[in-house]
Parts: C-alpha cells; sequence; structure tokens
C-alpha cells in the first residue's frame, strides 16, 4: 500500500488557484521528489500532505490517515522540513535539539545528527548567530529528530555550499536506507537527478508527469551531440553519409555531429579510417532539464541548476 | 514534565538572555519607584500643603505609588512584552515550525502567558519589598482584595496583548501599537499624576480604564479597604471582553 496518496488535490487562496490538479503516489522507502519552478504550486501540495492546509478539493491520505483529521497521529510519524520557519531568535543549537527531541516519545539519536550534519561545534550558538546554511542544517535536524517514518522536506538544500549539500545528499541516501519514506521539494535539476526516485513534475499547479529521473529524460528523446577537435581535416560528407548522423557543423574550430543511436562508435570508427583522431571529445545528451523543458513546455527561470 | 512545561522553561531562558525584556518584565518597576523615591524632591515626605487634594494630605508620595508601580507592571508585560514576542513568534513562523510536531503552538502560547506571569509576579515582589523595606511604605492590608484587583488587571492587560498579536502582522508592529496604548495607560495609572491629583475629567476616563481601575482598585485594598463596584466592573469587563476577543482573533500563522 502506497505511504502517500493524493489524488486530484486542488487549493485556492481566494480566487489564485494554488494547486489546480494534483495527483501522486509515494511507495514505502522511496525519494520521492516534486520539482517545479517557482509558484509552481509544490509548497502548496505538500503542506496539504502536512496537515498545515486543508484542500479545497481531492483527497490525501498519508499513512492511511488523513492529514487534518488524524492531525495528532500524524505529526507523530512524519516530520516535515518548511521553507519559511524560524526558530526562536535566542535558542541554542543544542536547547532546540533537546527541545524537539522532547516532544516525541522514541527520538531518533539527536548526537548522529547533529554530528552527521555538522553542527557539533555550534551546540552552544543562538539561533540568530547562525549562517543560513547552519539554520538549514538545523531545519533538517529538527524535521528527522522524531525518527519519523515519513521526512517531507521543502527546498531541502537551499542556502548550502555545494559540499554542505553532497553530504545533506548522503545523510538524506542513509535516512532512506533506514527504511524511511522521503518526499523532496526542489528546484535544483540536480539534486533531483541524483537523489530521487522517482519523480512528479508540477507546472502550473499540474501534474505534468511522473517518472524515474532516467525514464523522464529517455521520454524526451533527444539526439546526442558530440564535439570535438579534429586532428587532420576531413570533409563533412564522409560524417553525413553514416545513417546515425543527423547533422554536421563546425564551430571555432570544433566539429560538432548530432545524431542518434551508435552515433559515438560510427563517428569515431569512420575518422579513423581517415587518420583522424577525435581531440578533446566531448558528448552532450538530454538531461533532466531538457526533460522539463520538453514535458513544460516553457524555459526553466529560477536558478541554474548546474554550476 | 509535559510538554507545555518543557516549553516554558525554554521560554524563560530565552526571555532571560533578552535583556529588554528581562529589565523592563523584573526590574524596572522596583527600579522606578526607588529611583523616584531617591531623587525626586519631597518624595518620602508627607504632604502637608493645605493646596493638595483632601486624598493625599498626610500621605507620602512614595506610599500611594507603590500600587501605581503595580498597575505599570502590568501594562507593561502584558501590553509590550508578550505581544511583541508572540506577534514576532507568528511572522518567523516558530508557531508554524511548532505546528507540525506533535507539540501544539498554544503549548508556546500558554508557555508565553505563563513565563510573562513569572516575570510580572517577580518583578512586582520586588517594588513591593523595595518599597517596604527601602522607605517604610505599609504593607498592603487586604491582600485577597489586592490579590483579586491584580488578577483581573492581568488577564485584562493580557488579553489586550493577545489581541495586539492577533491582529498585527508583525514584531515591530506590535510593539508600535503596543506602545500607543501602553503611554496613556501610563497616565491613567497615574505614573505622572497620581488619580487623586488628576483632573476630574482625566480621571472619570482614568476610572474607565483597565490600567487606570487597576490602580484605583490596588490603593483601596492597600489601605485596607475592597475596590469600588465600579473599578471591580470595569476590570471584570476589560477582562472578558479581552479574553474572548483574544481567543476569537488569534492566528496561528
Amino acid at each position: 500500500m502506497p505511504i502517500i496518496e493524493v489524488e486530484n488535490l486542488h487549493k485556492r487562496y481566494g480566487s489564485t488557484v494554488a494547486v489546480d490538479d494534483v495527483s501522486f503516489t509515494v511507495e514505502q522507502g522511496e525519494i520521492f521528489g516534486i520539482l517545479g519552478r517557482n509558484g509552481a504550486g509544490k509548497t502548496t501540495t505538500v503542506e496539504c500532505v502536512e496537515g498545515l492546509r486543508a484542500p479545497d478539493g481531492g483527497t490525501v491520505r498519508v499513512l492511511a490517515l488523513d492529514p487534518r483529521r488524524d492531525r495528532a497521529e500524524l505529526t507523530r510519524r512524519l516530520g516535515a522540513q518548511l521553507q519559511q520557519s524560524a526558530l526562536q531568535e535566542r535558542l541554542k543549537v543544542r536547547e532546540a535539539i533537546e527541545l524537539y527531541a522532547s516532544f516525541y516519545e522514541r527520538p531518533a539519536d539527536g548526537d548522529e545528527l547533529i554530528e552527521v550534519l555538522g553542527l557539533a561545534d555550534k551546540l552552544d550558538v543562538q539561533y540568530r548567530k547562525l549562517s543560513g546554511g547552519q539554520k538549514q542544517r538545523l531545519s533538517i535536524a529538527l524535521a528527522l529528530i522524531g525518527d519519523p517514518e515519513v521526512a517531507v522536506l521543502d527546498e531541502l538544500t537551499s542556502g548550502l555550499d555545494p559540499q554542505a549539500r553532497r553530504d545533506t545528499w548522503e545523510l538524506i541516501e542513509r535516512v532512506r536506507d533506514r527504511g524511511v519514506t522521503i518526499v523532496l521539494v526542489t528546484h535544483f535539476m540536480d539534486e533531483a537527478e541524483r537523489l530521487c526516485d522517482r519523480l512528479a513534475l508540477i507546472d502550473s499547479g499540474r501534474t505534468v508527469a511522473i517518472d524515474t529521473p532516467r525514464d523522464l529524460v529517455q521520454r524526451v528523446d533527444s539526439e546526442q551531440s558530440l564535439r570535438f577537435r579534429p586532428t587532420a581535416d576531413f570533409d563533412d560528407e564522409l560524417l553525413l553519409r553514416l545513417p546515425d548522423v543527423t547533422g554536421v557543423s563546425r564551430a571555432h574550430g570544433e566539429v560538432i555531429v548530432a545524431g542518434t543511436g551508435n552515433v559515438i562508435s560510427s563517428v569515431i570508427t569512420t575518422l579513423a579510417t581517415v587518420e583522424v583522431v577525435a581531440d578533446n571529445l566531448r558528448v552532450e545528451r538530454a538531461n533532466l532539464e531538457d526533460a522539463f523543458v520538453a514535458l513544460t513546455g516553457q524555459g526553466f527561470d529560477t536558478e541554474p541548476s548546474r554550476g | 514534565m509535559s510538554t507545555l512545561t518543557r516549553i516554558a522553561k525554554t521560554e524563560m531562558r530565552l526571555m532571560l538572555r533578552d535583556a529588554a525584556s528581562a529589565f523592563f518584565g523584573v526590574v524596572f518597576p522596583g527600579l522606578l519607584l526607588v529611583t523616584l523615591a531617591l531623587v525626586l524632591p519631597g518624595f518620602r515626605d508627607v504632604i502637608d500643603d493645605p493646596e493638595a487634594p483632601a486624598e493625599l494630605i498626610g500621605v507620602r508620595p512614595v506610599d500611594i505609588y507603590v500600587p501605581v508601580v503595580l498597575a505599570l507592571a502590568i501594562a507593561t508585560v502584558g501590553l509590550t512584552i508578550l505581544p511583541a514576542y508572540l506577534a514576532g513568534y507568528r511572522e518567523q513562523g516558530v508557531l508554524r515550525r511548532l505546528s507540525t510536531t506533535p507539540a501544539a503552538p498554544r503549548d508556546l502560547l500558554g508557555a508565553q502567558v505563563l513565563v510573562n506571569l513569572g516575570f510580572l509576579t517577580v518583578g512586582s515582589l520586588i517594588a513591593v519589598l523595595a518599597g517596604g523595606i527601602a522607605f517604610d511604605v505599609d504593607w498592603p492590608s487586604n491582600v485577597p482584595a489586592l490579590i483579586l484587583a491584580f488578577a483581573l488587571a492581568t488577564v485584562a492587560s493580557f488579553g489586550i496583548g493577545l489581541v495586539i498579536a492577533a491582529v498585527v502582522p508583525s514584531a515591530r508592529v506590535a510593539s508600535g501599537v503596543g506602545s500607543i496604548i501602553y503611554f496613556p495607560m501610563l497616565f491613567f495609572a497615574g505614573v505622572w499624576t497620581p488619580g487623586a491629583a488628576m483632573p476630574d475629567t482625566a480621571r472619570s476616563v482614568a476610572d474607565l480604564t483597565p490600567i487606570g481601575a487597576a490602580a484605583e482598585a490596588m490603593a483601596d485594598a492597600w489601605s485596607g479597604a475592597w475596590p469600588g463596584a465600579l473599578h471591580l466592573a470595569v476590570l471584570t469587563g476589560w477582562a472578558v471582553v479581552a479574553g474572548f476577543a483574544a481567543a476569537r482573533l488569534f492566528r496561528w500563522e
């Protein structure tokens, strides 16, 4: 049985439709991503899952509970990291961990979370003195302190430096390996591609696609392209004759070959017959961002995911 | 230990770390009394000026000032500290964060009320002790009446503070609105001019305000009487109306 079932979720704020029609299910032990640009309705969707908001239409079940009606039970079994929430300014890291741990019957090991999240030397620092990344890590620790069956993490790695992001990804994978089901809201393509078992693409309040990151990319079925610097000159016709090649162009002394299927090996083999070597060869293929653009028909206008 | 107690312990620590709330909540009323008594000429001398209002002749300003300082303490905590904290907690998402855990936001609200009540009680005791020990002010003669007036005034003041916290968007606005109510309340309490020396119109308005009525009711209790029906009715009315309004209006997000 799925851990989370969202069916035809609809939510309005006044006359603004925040979530139009979103449906997905999340299975036990998977990392499920909700990907979309800012304002797509991701946060409202998970707020309905967390029981913070009442849907205007559709149904939401989490651990077979109604998030609104069975709120008290849900808070014991679901851990949440919210996008916009702070702690008391003068609360120290240690006090926050101890206080939040005390809310649960069987809390997780706070020392371990502190260690893994790199907060061990910040235990006596007040919340207002923490950096953005440290606040974020504390927020992740508090989402996991109740040893939840489901963790909903909204914009997990916003504000973290690259190393902290990778450490956090590893932590999330370890938590999942313990059997925790994880819902990850993100607008970072690399995070979604690296971490999620399955993804729901949400655009303008609707589910556009649900699939594994790999299958989403394959759906786009885009061409591959090769770029290289030839060691000697050759005639473009040589490559254009190949069945896998769809186009050849040149720029800045480089050759760019577009093609499908086995285009890489056939190009290299063919060049070898005229004693040309493809130096500095790079292969560019579709990624999740291309898939996103293709599936939503619009560019991804938030921060770039690679960089 | 219950969740409420644990959060209250934490909140107490946080408010003591905040120099402003610790000072104004705990130290200020007693310090004001002591400072005025030491600095203002005549504050410790019996009033014998035949021009003075009859009620004031034969007493020292410091004697009539203790209930005024208690009223000020009630207003300071209820109208400035409590609403600023709660509005801040809602603005920053502290209440919202808590609502995703088994602890409820109302536990934090309850903890804030408890800690503010603790600050107010300690601050008031310090003021009463300072007056009695340093300046030989009489101890209150009718303690049950004093506690009744103090309690009603506290409910009214905290209720108004919660209503402010309920309707403003941020801690800054809460402080602003709190101050707009706070300073007139200090005037009506008699911080600048004791009730007996106020012009008649001002005094009849003061009688209808929660803090003005509180100062008068506590002064009656000090001298051994019971507060007048008007002051008790005004205090009860404010306590009931503000309490219900706060319960109806408070939002968690």
